[in-house]
């Protein structure tokens, strides 16, 4: 990227960054971790969960969709903004139908590492048990939609790395779904080894006979909380 | 001076957040000198005499002596808990309520592939009715705290007796903050 | 060069609503007359529907097979607007408009006659598959309801006695299309009772509604005795401000989309009009297009723009065929098209887009989504419409009276457009005015009016509560009538709905409530599943179930959608209840209940379905 790096600050660090960069890409470089669902680095930015929402110059703001700018004073790790973070997990988890205690992606789940973060212990709403499929047609993949939070990830992977365009939506408001190209898993294109597979952050994609392989106490997010990587390079840098 | 009093209760549960209290081990005897069990299915008391000072609850509501106990439980507390994903979240439970209470009836009692020669729902007047769904225990009385994981681990448990017993603040430390 | 036709006026009407064509061929007609442009899907699937039906799976396939493009994403548009049909649906489908004020002038019991005599819920089909029954949101007829769409046809001022004689006449009617949901084949609708729409206007102003006639390119030529600069600087000078609702300063917005370097820049012309309770736009689409045409005319020569397209919403279908007229008669007058009055190389086309029943495709970024083919989801800001807008190049999305203004600020001068209304809210304002009123209708009011001397005028001094911008707006209470109506006060972008005492201020946040659920486009967590969750917290509310925690939490997460939604809808959603729980807190203290904790539901609510199946009581002792 040409043009001259300037800083910001984020929770009063200045945070260098270079034109063309996002707030979350500049403070992921930095050793800033934002909180983040439905961003990741491979895939254009869409802003779907909002879990990213900092306070830059005084408004609400997605990180992963704001460019980063010079002198940019931005809010992140603050009282109200986890309260307002732990609410959209809460809504992600009274939307869909999270049974974690026997979910393949338990342990390894972006979501589920999120309401620990966040201390959440149960949504202070009522769940809305929707009635949603599970289609288990691919030899080697299923979906289960009760664990699906519309993060996209899958549909822009299949399109942007994949070159498939596997998925899409369907439906507006709380009615939107995700959709398989041809209805199910085993008219589309998909294969296992697909970027779309991969990059499910919760347990709605998933790769048949891989499940449950790796024991309790050393899965992703066990030990550690999700985002201990990206604060581990600045306290790295520290020492 | 007389030493806090304990209760239990499972609800639409397995049993296994108690199986999981059990775990404690050798730790039941450090509990026994600072608790004396009241109501609860370890010591077999089924009735509250007074007041109890932590009651702990396993499982969600799923019929309506699950909400009548509930509702006791919660009159009799100073301290009520929900514990483990049953009783904050329905649980495995819960499940039943992706079909709705007709279908679930239906398969289970009359077309069910394992309906053998014309089923019936079972209605003797013992029963007790079911709910429309499983609720989590929140959606019916209040509830103070709340054990997530599935169950809880015995840890969980232990370090959570006793904060609520000694008064500190409850604070699971990241390793036991779990929903499984 | 004529303005390019909509795809289903070329179509033949087909004898019998598309059974006779074949998919293959309908989708072949419907992609070429779009030119094969992926961008034109809107137009491909409404002229398909409006030969087959529906749209099938088979359908959505050929078309995106025919375009070229994953067929996942034909579905995905398809999906999101309310006026495409997936499913086969009734030969006339009805859309009874729904919203507080039709509400209240009894569309509940039109509903009642119309299920009645049809046997069937909203919702549902008849078995005969002639008739589907529905409700829909405010269809832009709030002064005249209880209104309906049946197919494309409005219908006005409807009564419980008027659903037989409508659905005798409709049965009566065999020819298919007699009343196309899409504009094209001409037919009007078959003589059926009530299908007129009453002239709105009440009060004419100084600015827009005047006394003569207007006068079709004055503005234009005024604009052509200038450099485009300076149209933008006459523009800026009368300090006019968006009408569309968030009153942005529509000279910067030109200058800003004018300075941006591009290939081609757009001016698109924002009649979508789902708030609910406004009209205003319809009464100046219906009588006075040529003011607006000839605002976006100017647009165009001041932003270097040659292309200009109005987005009309799906329920204003019934002005498809005035507003082609009027086109026809611009180009005819060399008002559009090549060379404008004779203006060597000012070149500007205009084409009208038809929108399928999506209130989120009002949002500036949703409509230009849609106007490419998508599902009317807005876009991250920045970058603005003005940098990157329709197919990534800067556009200007202005609001029907904005364009109108526009005219006459070219036509008058900044200085005498500037010279009403108040310092930062320049000219006058139309305002539809709805709800338990005398006159209800549209009025042109100079800025700065109160809310007292708009009830005077409207007959409705008593009001108890007014809601001020539809539900997106705030709910007004009486101590608040002094308040000026202008952007530094009282904003609106013209729904002025008023309740009389007595209305349950928060059955009307319950139905805004339902709107904006039923409106969230689904793309962000905190709009979709939190406008769903709202309705839950205030359906609590009104069964007498609340507690004080509860109204907290309501706030709470009321605020949480407004801050962390992505776009002004899910940011607005919580409106009617934080400015409610603000002005009307006493609606909130009457019901709320003094005990600590209160369940969701009650046991004997819950057990319900439980007694029927087994046929039994529960446990007396268990009473909730
Ligand atoms: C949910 C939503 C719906 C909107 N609907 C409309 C509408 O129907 N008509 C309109 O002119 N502006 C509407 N707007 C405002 C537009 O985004 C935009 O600001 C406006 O078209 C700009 O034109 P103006 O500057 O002339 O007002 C809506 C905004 C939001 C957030
Ligand atoms: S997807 Fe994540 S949150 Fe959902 S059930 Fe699985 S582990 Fe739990
Ligand atoms: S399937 Fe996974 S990646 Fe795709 S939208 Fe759902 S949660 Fe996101
Ligand atoms: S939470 Fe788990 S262990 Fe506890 S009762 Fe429920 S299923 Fe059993
Ligand atoms: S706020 Fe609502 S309408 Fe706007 S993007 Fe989010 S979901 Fe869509
Ligand atoms: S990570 Fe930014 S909105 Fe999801």
């Amino acid at each position: 990227m040409s043009g001259e790096r300037f800083t910001f600050t984020v929770d009063g660090v200045r945070v260098e960054a270079e034109p063309g960069q996002t707030v979350i890409e500049a403070c992921d470089a930095a050793g800033i971790y934002i909180p983040r669902l439905c961003h990741h680095p491979e895939l254009p930015p869409v802003g779907h969960c909002r879990v990213c929402t900092c306070i830059i110059d005084g408004r609400p703001t997605s990180a992963c969709v704001m460019p980063a700018a010079k002198g940019m004073v931005v809010e992140n790790d603050t009282p109200a903004l986890t309260a307002e973070r732990r609410t959209l997990i809460e809504m992600l988890f009274a939307e869909g139908n999270h049974f974690c205690q026997f979910c393949e992606a338990s342990g390894d789940c972006e979501l589920q590492a999120l309401g620990y973060l966040f201390g959440m212990v149960a949504p202070a709403f009522p769940h809305l048990w929707p009635k949603r499929p599970v289609d288990a047609s691919h030899p080697d993949i299923y979906i289960d939609h009760n664990r699906c939070i519309l993060c996209s990830r899958c549909v822009r992977a299949s399109r942007t790395l994949d070159g498939k365009a596997v998925f899409g939506f369907e439906g507006r408001g709380i009615d939107m779904h995700l959709a398989v190209a041809g209805g199910h898993l085993d008219e589309s294109a998909i294969a296992a080894a697909d970027k779309a597979v991969e990059m499910c952050p919760v347990g709605c994609i998933v790769v048949k006979r891989t499940g449950y392989r790796t024991p309790y106490g050393r899965r992703r997010y066990d030990a550690a909380p999700i985002g201990s990587d990206i604060t581990a390079k600045r306290l790295g840098a520290k020492d | 001076m007389a030493k806090p009093k304990l209760a239990t209760c499972a609800l639409a549960g397995c049993f296994g957040c108690h199986m999981s209290f059990l775990d404690i081990d050798e730790r039941l005897v450090e509990l026994i000198d600072l608790v004396d069990l009241d109501v609860s299915p370890l010591d077999d008391k089924k009735s509250f005499t007074g007041m109890v000072d932590v009651g702990l609850v396993e499982g969600g509501c799923a019929d309506e002596r699950h909400v009548k106990v509930l509702r006791e439980f919660r009159e009799r507390s100073r301290i009520l808990v929900a514990v483990g994903a049953c009783a904050i979240s329905g649980g495995v439970p819960a499940l039943r309520n992706l079909a709705g209470l007709d279908e679930c009836l239906r398969v289970a009692y009359l077309d069910g592939p394992t309906v053998e020669g014309g089923g019936v729902i079972p209605n003797d007047p013992e029963l007790p009715l079911l709910l429309d769904k499983v609720y989590p225990v929140q959606e019916f009385v209040k509830i103070d705290h709340f054990l997530p994981g599935c169950p809880p681990s015995a840890e969980t448990i232990w370090a959570a007796l006793k904060a609520l017993l000694t008064g500190a603040d409850l604070n699971l430390p990241y390793p036991l903050f779990k929903y499984e | 060069m004529l303005p390019s036709e909509p795809p289903a006026a070329d179509l033949p009407p087909s004898p019998t609503g598309g059974a006779g064509a074949g998919i293959a061929e309908v989708v072949a007609d419907a992609v070429a007359v779009a030119g094969g442009a992926r961008t034109r899907l809107m137009d491909i699937v409404q002229a398909a529907q409006q030969r087959l039906g529906h749209l099938s799976e088979e359908t959505m396939g050929a078309i995106a097979e025919r375009l070229g493009i994953p067929p996942v994403e034909v579905a995905d548009m398809v999906s999101f607007y309310a006026f495409l049909n997936r499913t086969p649906k009734g030969r006339y489908h009805i859309r009874l408009s729904r919203s507080p004020v039709s509400l209240l002038k009894g569309a509940g019991e039109v509903a009642a006659a119309f299920r009645q005599v049809l046997g069937i819920a909203m919702g549902e089909t008849s078995a005969d598959g002639d008739f589907t029954l529905e409700w829909t949101n405010d269809i832009g007829m709030a002064d005249q309801e209880p209104s309906a769409l049946i197919n494309g046809t409005v219908l006005t001022q409807l009564a419980p006695g008027d659903a037989a004689t409508i659905v005798g006449r409709l049965r009566a009617h065999h020819a298919p299309n007699a009343l196309p949901l899409f504009p094209g084949t001409g037919v009007a609708g078959s003589g059926l009772p009530h299908a007129q729409i009453r002239p709105s206007l009440v009060a004419p102003g100084a600015v827009l509604f005047r006394e003569e006639p207007p006068l079709p390119g004055a503005g234009i030529r005024a604009a052509l005795a200038l450099e485009p600069d300076d149209v933008v600087r006459q523009i800026s000078a009368a300090r006019l401000r968006g009408r569309g609702g968030a009153g942005f300063p529509t000279g910067l917005k030109w200058k800003l989309c004018r300075q941006s370097p591009a290939e081609g820049r757009y001016v698109i012309c924002n009649a979508d009009e789902g708030e609910p309770g406004t009209f205003k736009d319809r009464v100046l689409l219906s009588e006075m297009p040529h003011l607006m045409f000839d605002g976006m005319t100017i647009a165009g020569y001041a932003l270097g723009a040659r292309e200009g397209v109005v987005y009309l919403r799906g329920e204003y279908a019934y002005l498809w065929d005035s507003l082609h007229k009027a086109l026809r008669a611009r180009y005819a007058q060399g008002l559009a098209g090549k060379d404008i009055l004779g203006r060597a190389g000012f070149d500007f086309d205009i084409r009208i887009q038809l929108g399928a029943g999506a209130y989120i495709c009002g949002e500036e970024s949703a409509l230009v989504e849609s106007l490419e083919g998508k599902r009317g989801s807005p876009r991250d800001r920045p970058p603005f419409p003005t940098i990157r807008g329709h197919l990534q190049q800067p556009t200007a999305v202005d609001n029907v009276e904005t364009f109108a203004c526009a005219a006459r600020i070219l036509e008058d001068g900044p200085e005498a457009f500037a010279r009403l209304g108040t310092a930062e809210s320049t000219g006058t304002k139309l305002l539809s005015v709805s709800g338990d009123c005398p006159r209800p209708g549209v009025y042109e009011v100079p800025f700065g009016l109160t809310v007292n001397a708009l009830l005077d005028l409207v007959g409705a001094p008593e009001a108890a509560f007014v809601q001020m911008g539809g539900p997106s707006g705030q709910c007004v209470a009486p101590k608040d009538y002094g308040r000026r109506i202008a952007f530094e006060d009282l904003p609106t972008g013209g729904s002025v709905m008023v309740f009389a005492p007595g209305r349950d201020v928060l059955a009307v946040v319950r139905e805004f409530a339902d709107f904006f659920a039923g409106e969230s486009c689904g793309w962000c967590t905190p709009c979709r599943v939190g406008t769903t969750l709202l309705k839950d917290e205030l359906d609590k509310l009104l069964s007498d179930r609340a507690t004080l925690a509860d109204i907290r939490a309501l706030e709470g997460l009321a605020q949480t959608i407004a801050r962390t939604s992505r776009c002004g809808l899910g940011q607005t959603a919580p409106n009617p209840i934080l400015s409610t729980m603000r002005n009307l807190p006493e609606a909130y203290e009457a019901r709320l209940r003094p005990d600590p904790f209160l369940p969701w539901v009650s046991l004997n609510e819950a057990l319900k379905p439980a007694i029927a199946i087994q046929g039994r009581e529960p446990v007396p002792e268990d009473q909730a």
